[in-house]
């Protein structure tokens, strides 16, 4: 069970862990995939540069899920990573907890690395979408997709994301240095009313709701004003979400063909069979769904009643949260339906990432920055990571 | 009494953007070097590249938009096209899909049976896909990736054309505005102009259309030609007398054979499955930007036409030559406003320059020397300081070097001379080598003068006016 893909030495500086979904020139990049097995990128990543620039060290490339779009990385080609009491969990979750990281940089495509900091009570910041560059990482859902930082503690967390927050000219969807200032800004801002996401919690278990209550508690317990609200409307959102990041998945991997990089077959005579063949043989059970999901929905017979469907509940849902953060500096909900999970969960239910987007996929569809801590979630109106910071203070050290 | 018909055409024709650079990343776009020369991670397929919008691809969309009467649509869309072909290195294609740069416009045609206006629906830009070179010797199929992401407009019309004739009347307006424009060169050679054809045929009069094939692969506009006459005379050779079923089908025109020929279809009869690229922001159009291309547009060639025969007098053969070209156009409106000479700024460019681009195996778009410049050469000859032989030497070394004429006169001795001690030097050292050619003058041959005339002038390098030397040299020897 190997946690680093890659690994790197002797540098100077905090350690970082970057999820294998991070285009590295010094070190292979295999997005947990045996189509990338090896697979040598040109250039380093954005956040890579910006890293190195602030004095971070990688210190290597951490497994991943294929195409890091499961529930924990258990679809890893390079092998599942396990606790040693059975349950699951993502090999940057896992370095950052033993200290063998000083954080880690992951891509939210499907809720992973916030899954797997909530679950291990670390720290994880999803930032505003466009306030982080997405130059070289292996594009999964580009509409939603962000990089993440997960840390042991709240302080380190945010100095990591500093680091990285800013605009680049080599992604079209960054966002103007000036935006990207207010995630940098140095001062936290605390909160004054928090909301709870009602059905949401109400649908995860009771250990769950037990954090959520404890969340609330300590809010409370700082003067914060806590209101449970009516959220029936976010449910829409695991949903639209797993259209829309299927869509663009099953795009975005079909340059993974056996043509001009990756796996190629030896089993072909015609161009036809050498893709077939080579993405038959290269890619997971997982990824070939969601392939074939998302080739679906984007098909002349469903795009209105799907993709073009999802797209207006993304407006719909943005819109809803404009009105929350009108009343609210922020809503509290889980991240996960369970506490823990081990394989088991994932073979009796082979689509369990796809549900479990229920309490990821608010926040990834509509771009609001998220924060984990204390084994829950805090959204907040986009640019609010310093609001939502604030209240991740007050929740350090619970739900580990 | 045998059924007429009619043929029906609409065309899709693809342009090639006069862009330095690739429509999503700063590779070249130049035509030709090395294979897989003008090459980088993101125009080759590579994760972890994200498309950047090139501006110019969208100021050179919206001046054919313009030019071609459309619409611009001031928030306009890039979308995704997916298909699996190996020169297309992503499996998919980044084009516009719901909202294209300019939609609804009309050109206007000119045939034997007189004007036409043809209908656009819609101009959109994408990126061209590489090019797939197939070695017979190790039976290999290798993949140029240096025209993938290469800017393209695909211009889409109504099917309002119904013979060869105006297709063909049709692509040569649209290659002259796109020119003039400066959008493209519009060379089929070169595959910077490329044109699908979508025909049917139905009996004259009949509302219903036929079964509609499209036909591809034709290189020359003469090939297109072709290609819809046969194409025309196979669909009613099927509708009469039943050679053979039509269906609605791609055909390759082969153009050596002479024919069309289905193209493998079941499989690539495709559901593209268009979506918005999420990683390009819909570009938006303001007043400033829109404004700004308006304002760069040129005249249509034949408003300068007008001009050129009814305002500045020219010969109705010289204003179709220049106004073939744009360059041609440029540099006769420079050179005319330097010298106010209309009809010898013509016939400097027409003549003199076009022997010029000739022997440089330039075509007249190629033409780059300095309007102004030629402008003051040709008050020069004009006014007597240059003689036309010294003028022609000036005008060659325009070509080669940003020169000013009167200057390089000055500096290798082609202004003409007044100095009629020097010219007589000259006269009296020709006459007295050359006695025999006195004495033939003399004896009554007319010829012997020119002899005479044409050594003093090489003598002299051109520098005289020849009534001047002309003059002097009969005095002398009579």
């Amino acid at each position: 069970m190997e946690l680093y893909l890659a690994k790197q030495d002797g540098q100077k500086g905090k350690k970082i862990a970057l999820d294998d979904m991070i285009l590295t020139k010094d070190m292979p990049t295999t997005a947990g995939s045996k189509m990338l097995e090896n697979y040598m990128s040109l250039f380093d990543a954005e956040v890579v540069e910006r890293l190195t620039a602030s004095g971070y060290a990688i210190g290597g490339k951490a497994n991943v899920g294929e195409m890091c779009i499961d529930l924990l990385g258990e679809t890893s080609y390079y092998g599942a990573v396990e606790g040693e009491d059975g349950t699951l969990m993502t090999a940057s979750a896992m370095l950052v907890k033993n200290g063998e990281a000083d954080a880690a940089i992951g891509l939210d495509a499907n809720g992973t690395p916030r899954r797997a900091a909530a679950l291990n009570g670390l720290v994880c910041i999803k930032p505003t979408y466009g306030t982080v560059s997405r130059f070289g990482t292996v594009s999964i859902a580009c509409s939603g997709e962000t990089v993440t930082v997960t840390a042991n503690d709240v302080s380190t967390a945010k100095n990591v994301l500093d680091a990285i927050v800013g605009h680049d000219d080599k992604d079209g969807t960054s966002l103007p240095e000036e935006k990207c200032a207010k995630v940098k800004a140095a001062e936290f801002v605390p909160a004054k009313r928090v909301a709870v996401a009602r059905s949401l919690t109400e649908s995860a278990s009771e250990a769950i709701k037990q954090k959520i209550a404890d969340a609330v508690d300590a809010f409370k317990a700082n003067g914060i004003e806590v209101v449970e609200i009516d959220d029936s409307l976010l449910l829409t959102a695991k949903n639209a979400w797993n259209i829309l990041m299927s869509a663009e998945l099953c795009n975005n991997v079909s340059r993974y063909d056996g043509v001009k990089y990756g796996y190629r077959t030896k089993n072909y005579t015609t161009i036809d069979e050498l893709y077939t063949n080579s993405r038959t043989e290269a890619f997971g059970e997982l990824l070939k769904t969601a392939i074939l999901f998302g080739s679906e929905t984007l098909s002349d017979y469903n795009y209105m009643k799907m993709y073009d469907k999802g797209l207006r509940i993304r407006r719909v849902l943005s819109e809803k949260f404009d009105e929350i953060f009108e009343s609210f500096d922020a809503v509290l909900m889980p991240a996960s339906a369970k506490s823990a999970y081990t394989k088991a969960d994932t073979e009796e239910n082979k689509y369990i990432a796809y549900d479990e987007n229920l309490y990821t996929a608010p926040a990834t569809i509509t771009g609001v920055p998220a924060v984990i801590a204390g084994g829950v979630q805090l959204l907040g109106k986009a640019f609010s990571e310093n609001v939502l910071l604030d209240l991740a203070k007050k929740l350090e050290g619970a739900g580990k | 009494m045998a059924t007429k018909y009619e043929t029906v055409i609409g065309l899709e024709v693809h342009i090639e953007l006069a862009t330095e650079s690739k429509i999503f990343c700063s590779c070249s776009a130049k035509f030709g070097g090395e294979q897989n020369d003008h090459v980088c991670p993101a125009c080759c397929g590579m994760p972890g590249m994200l498309p950047v919008v090139n501006k110019h691809v969208v100021d050179l969309g919206m001046t054919a938009g313009m030019m071609l009467n459309c619409h611009i649509n001031r928030v306009t869309t890039f979308d995704k096209k997916s298909y699996y072909y190996p020169d297309l290195p992503c499996s998919y294609q980044t084009t516009q899909w719901f909202a294209p740069v300019a939609v609804n416009g009309t050109v206007r045609i000119n045939t034997s049976k007189g004007e036409k206006d043809i209908r656009i629906k819609q101009i959109h830009m994408e990126e061209d896909a590489g090019k797939l070179v197939h070695d017979d010797w190790t039976n290999t199929t290798f993949v140029d990736f240096n025209r993938t992401s290469v800017p393209l407009i695909e211009i889409v019309s109504q099917p309002d054309l119904s013979s060869a004739e105006e297709v063909v009347a049709y692509l040569e307006r649209l290659r002259s505005l796109l020119r003039f424009a400066k959008v493209s060169e519009c060379r089929m050679e070169q595959g910077s102009m490329r044109c699908d054809v979508n025909l049917s045929v139905r009996p004259e009069g009949s509302k219903v259309l036929g079964v509609r094939t499209e036909m591809k692969n034709m290189n020359s506009i003469s090939a297109i030609e072709r290609a819809i006459e046969y194409e025309t005379a196979r669909h009613i050779d099927a509708i009469e007398n039943g050679t053979e079923e039509l269906v609605q089908e791609t055909r390759r025109w082969d153009d050596i054979k002479g024919k069309s020929f289905a193209m493998r279809n079941k499989e690539t009869a495709g559901d593209y499955r268009y979506f918005p690229d999420p990683n390009v922001m819909p570009v938006c159009i303001d007043d400033e930007w829109y404004d700004g291309i308006k304002a760069t547009l040129p005249e249509f060639p034949e408003v300068k036409r007008e001009k050129y025969i009814n305002e500045l007098g020219l010969g109705e053969y010289d204003a179709d030559l220049l106004t073939e070209s744009r360059a041609l156009c440029d540099v006769f409106e420079a050179a005319y406003a330097e010298s106010n000479l209309a009809k010898e700024s013509a016939n400097w460019i027409i003549s003199n320059c076009m022997k010029v681009l000739n022997r440089k195996q330039m075509t007249p778009d190629m033409l780059n020397i300095d309007g102004k410049s030629l402008g003051k050469l040709i008050k020069l000859v004009a006014d007597g300081k240059v003689g036309n032989a010294n003028a022609r030497k000036i005008l060659d070394e325009m070509f080669e070097n940003d020169i000013d004429p009167e200057k390089y006169a000055t500096e290798n001795g082609f202004i003409v001379s007044n100095d009629t001690g020097r010219i007589q030097d000259v006269i009296n050292a020709v006459v007295a080598a050359d006695q025999k050619s006195v004495a033939d003058f003399k004896g009554g041959k007319e010829k012997a003068l020119m002899a005479l005339f044409g050594k003093c002038m090489k003598e002299l390098k051109g520098n005289c006016d020849p009534a001047v030397l002309r003059e002097m040299l009969l005095k002398t020897i009579q």
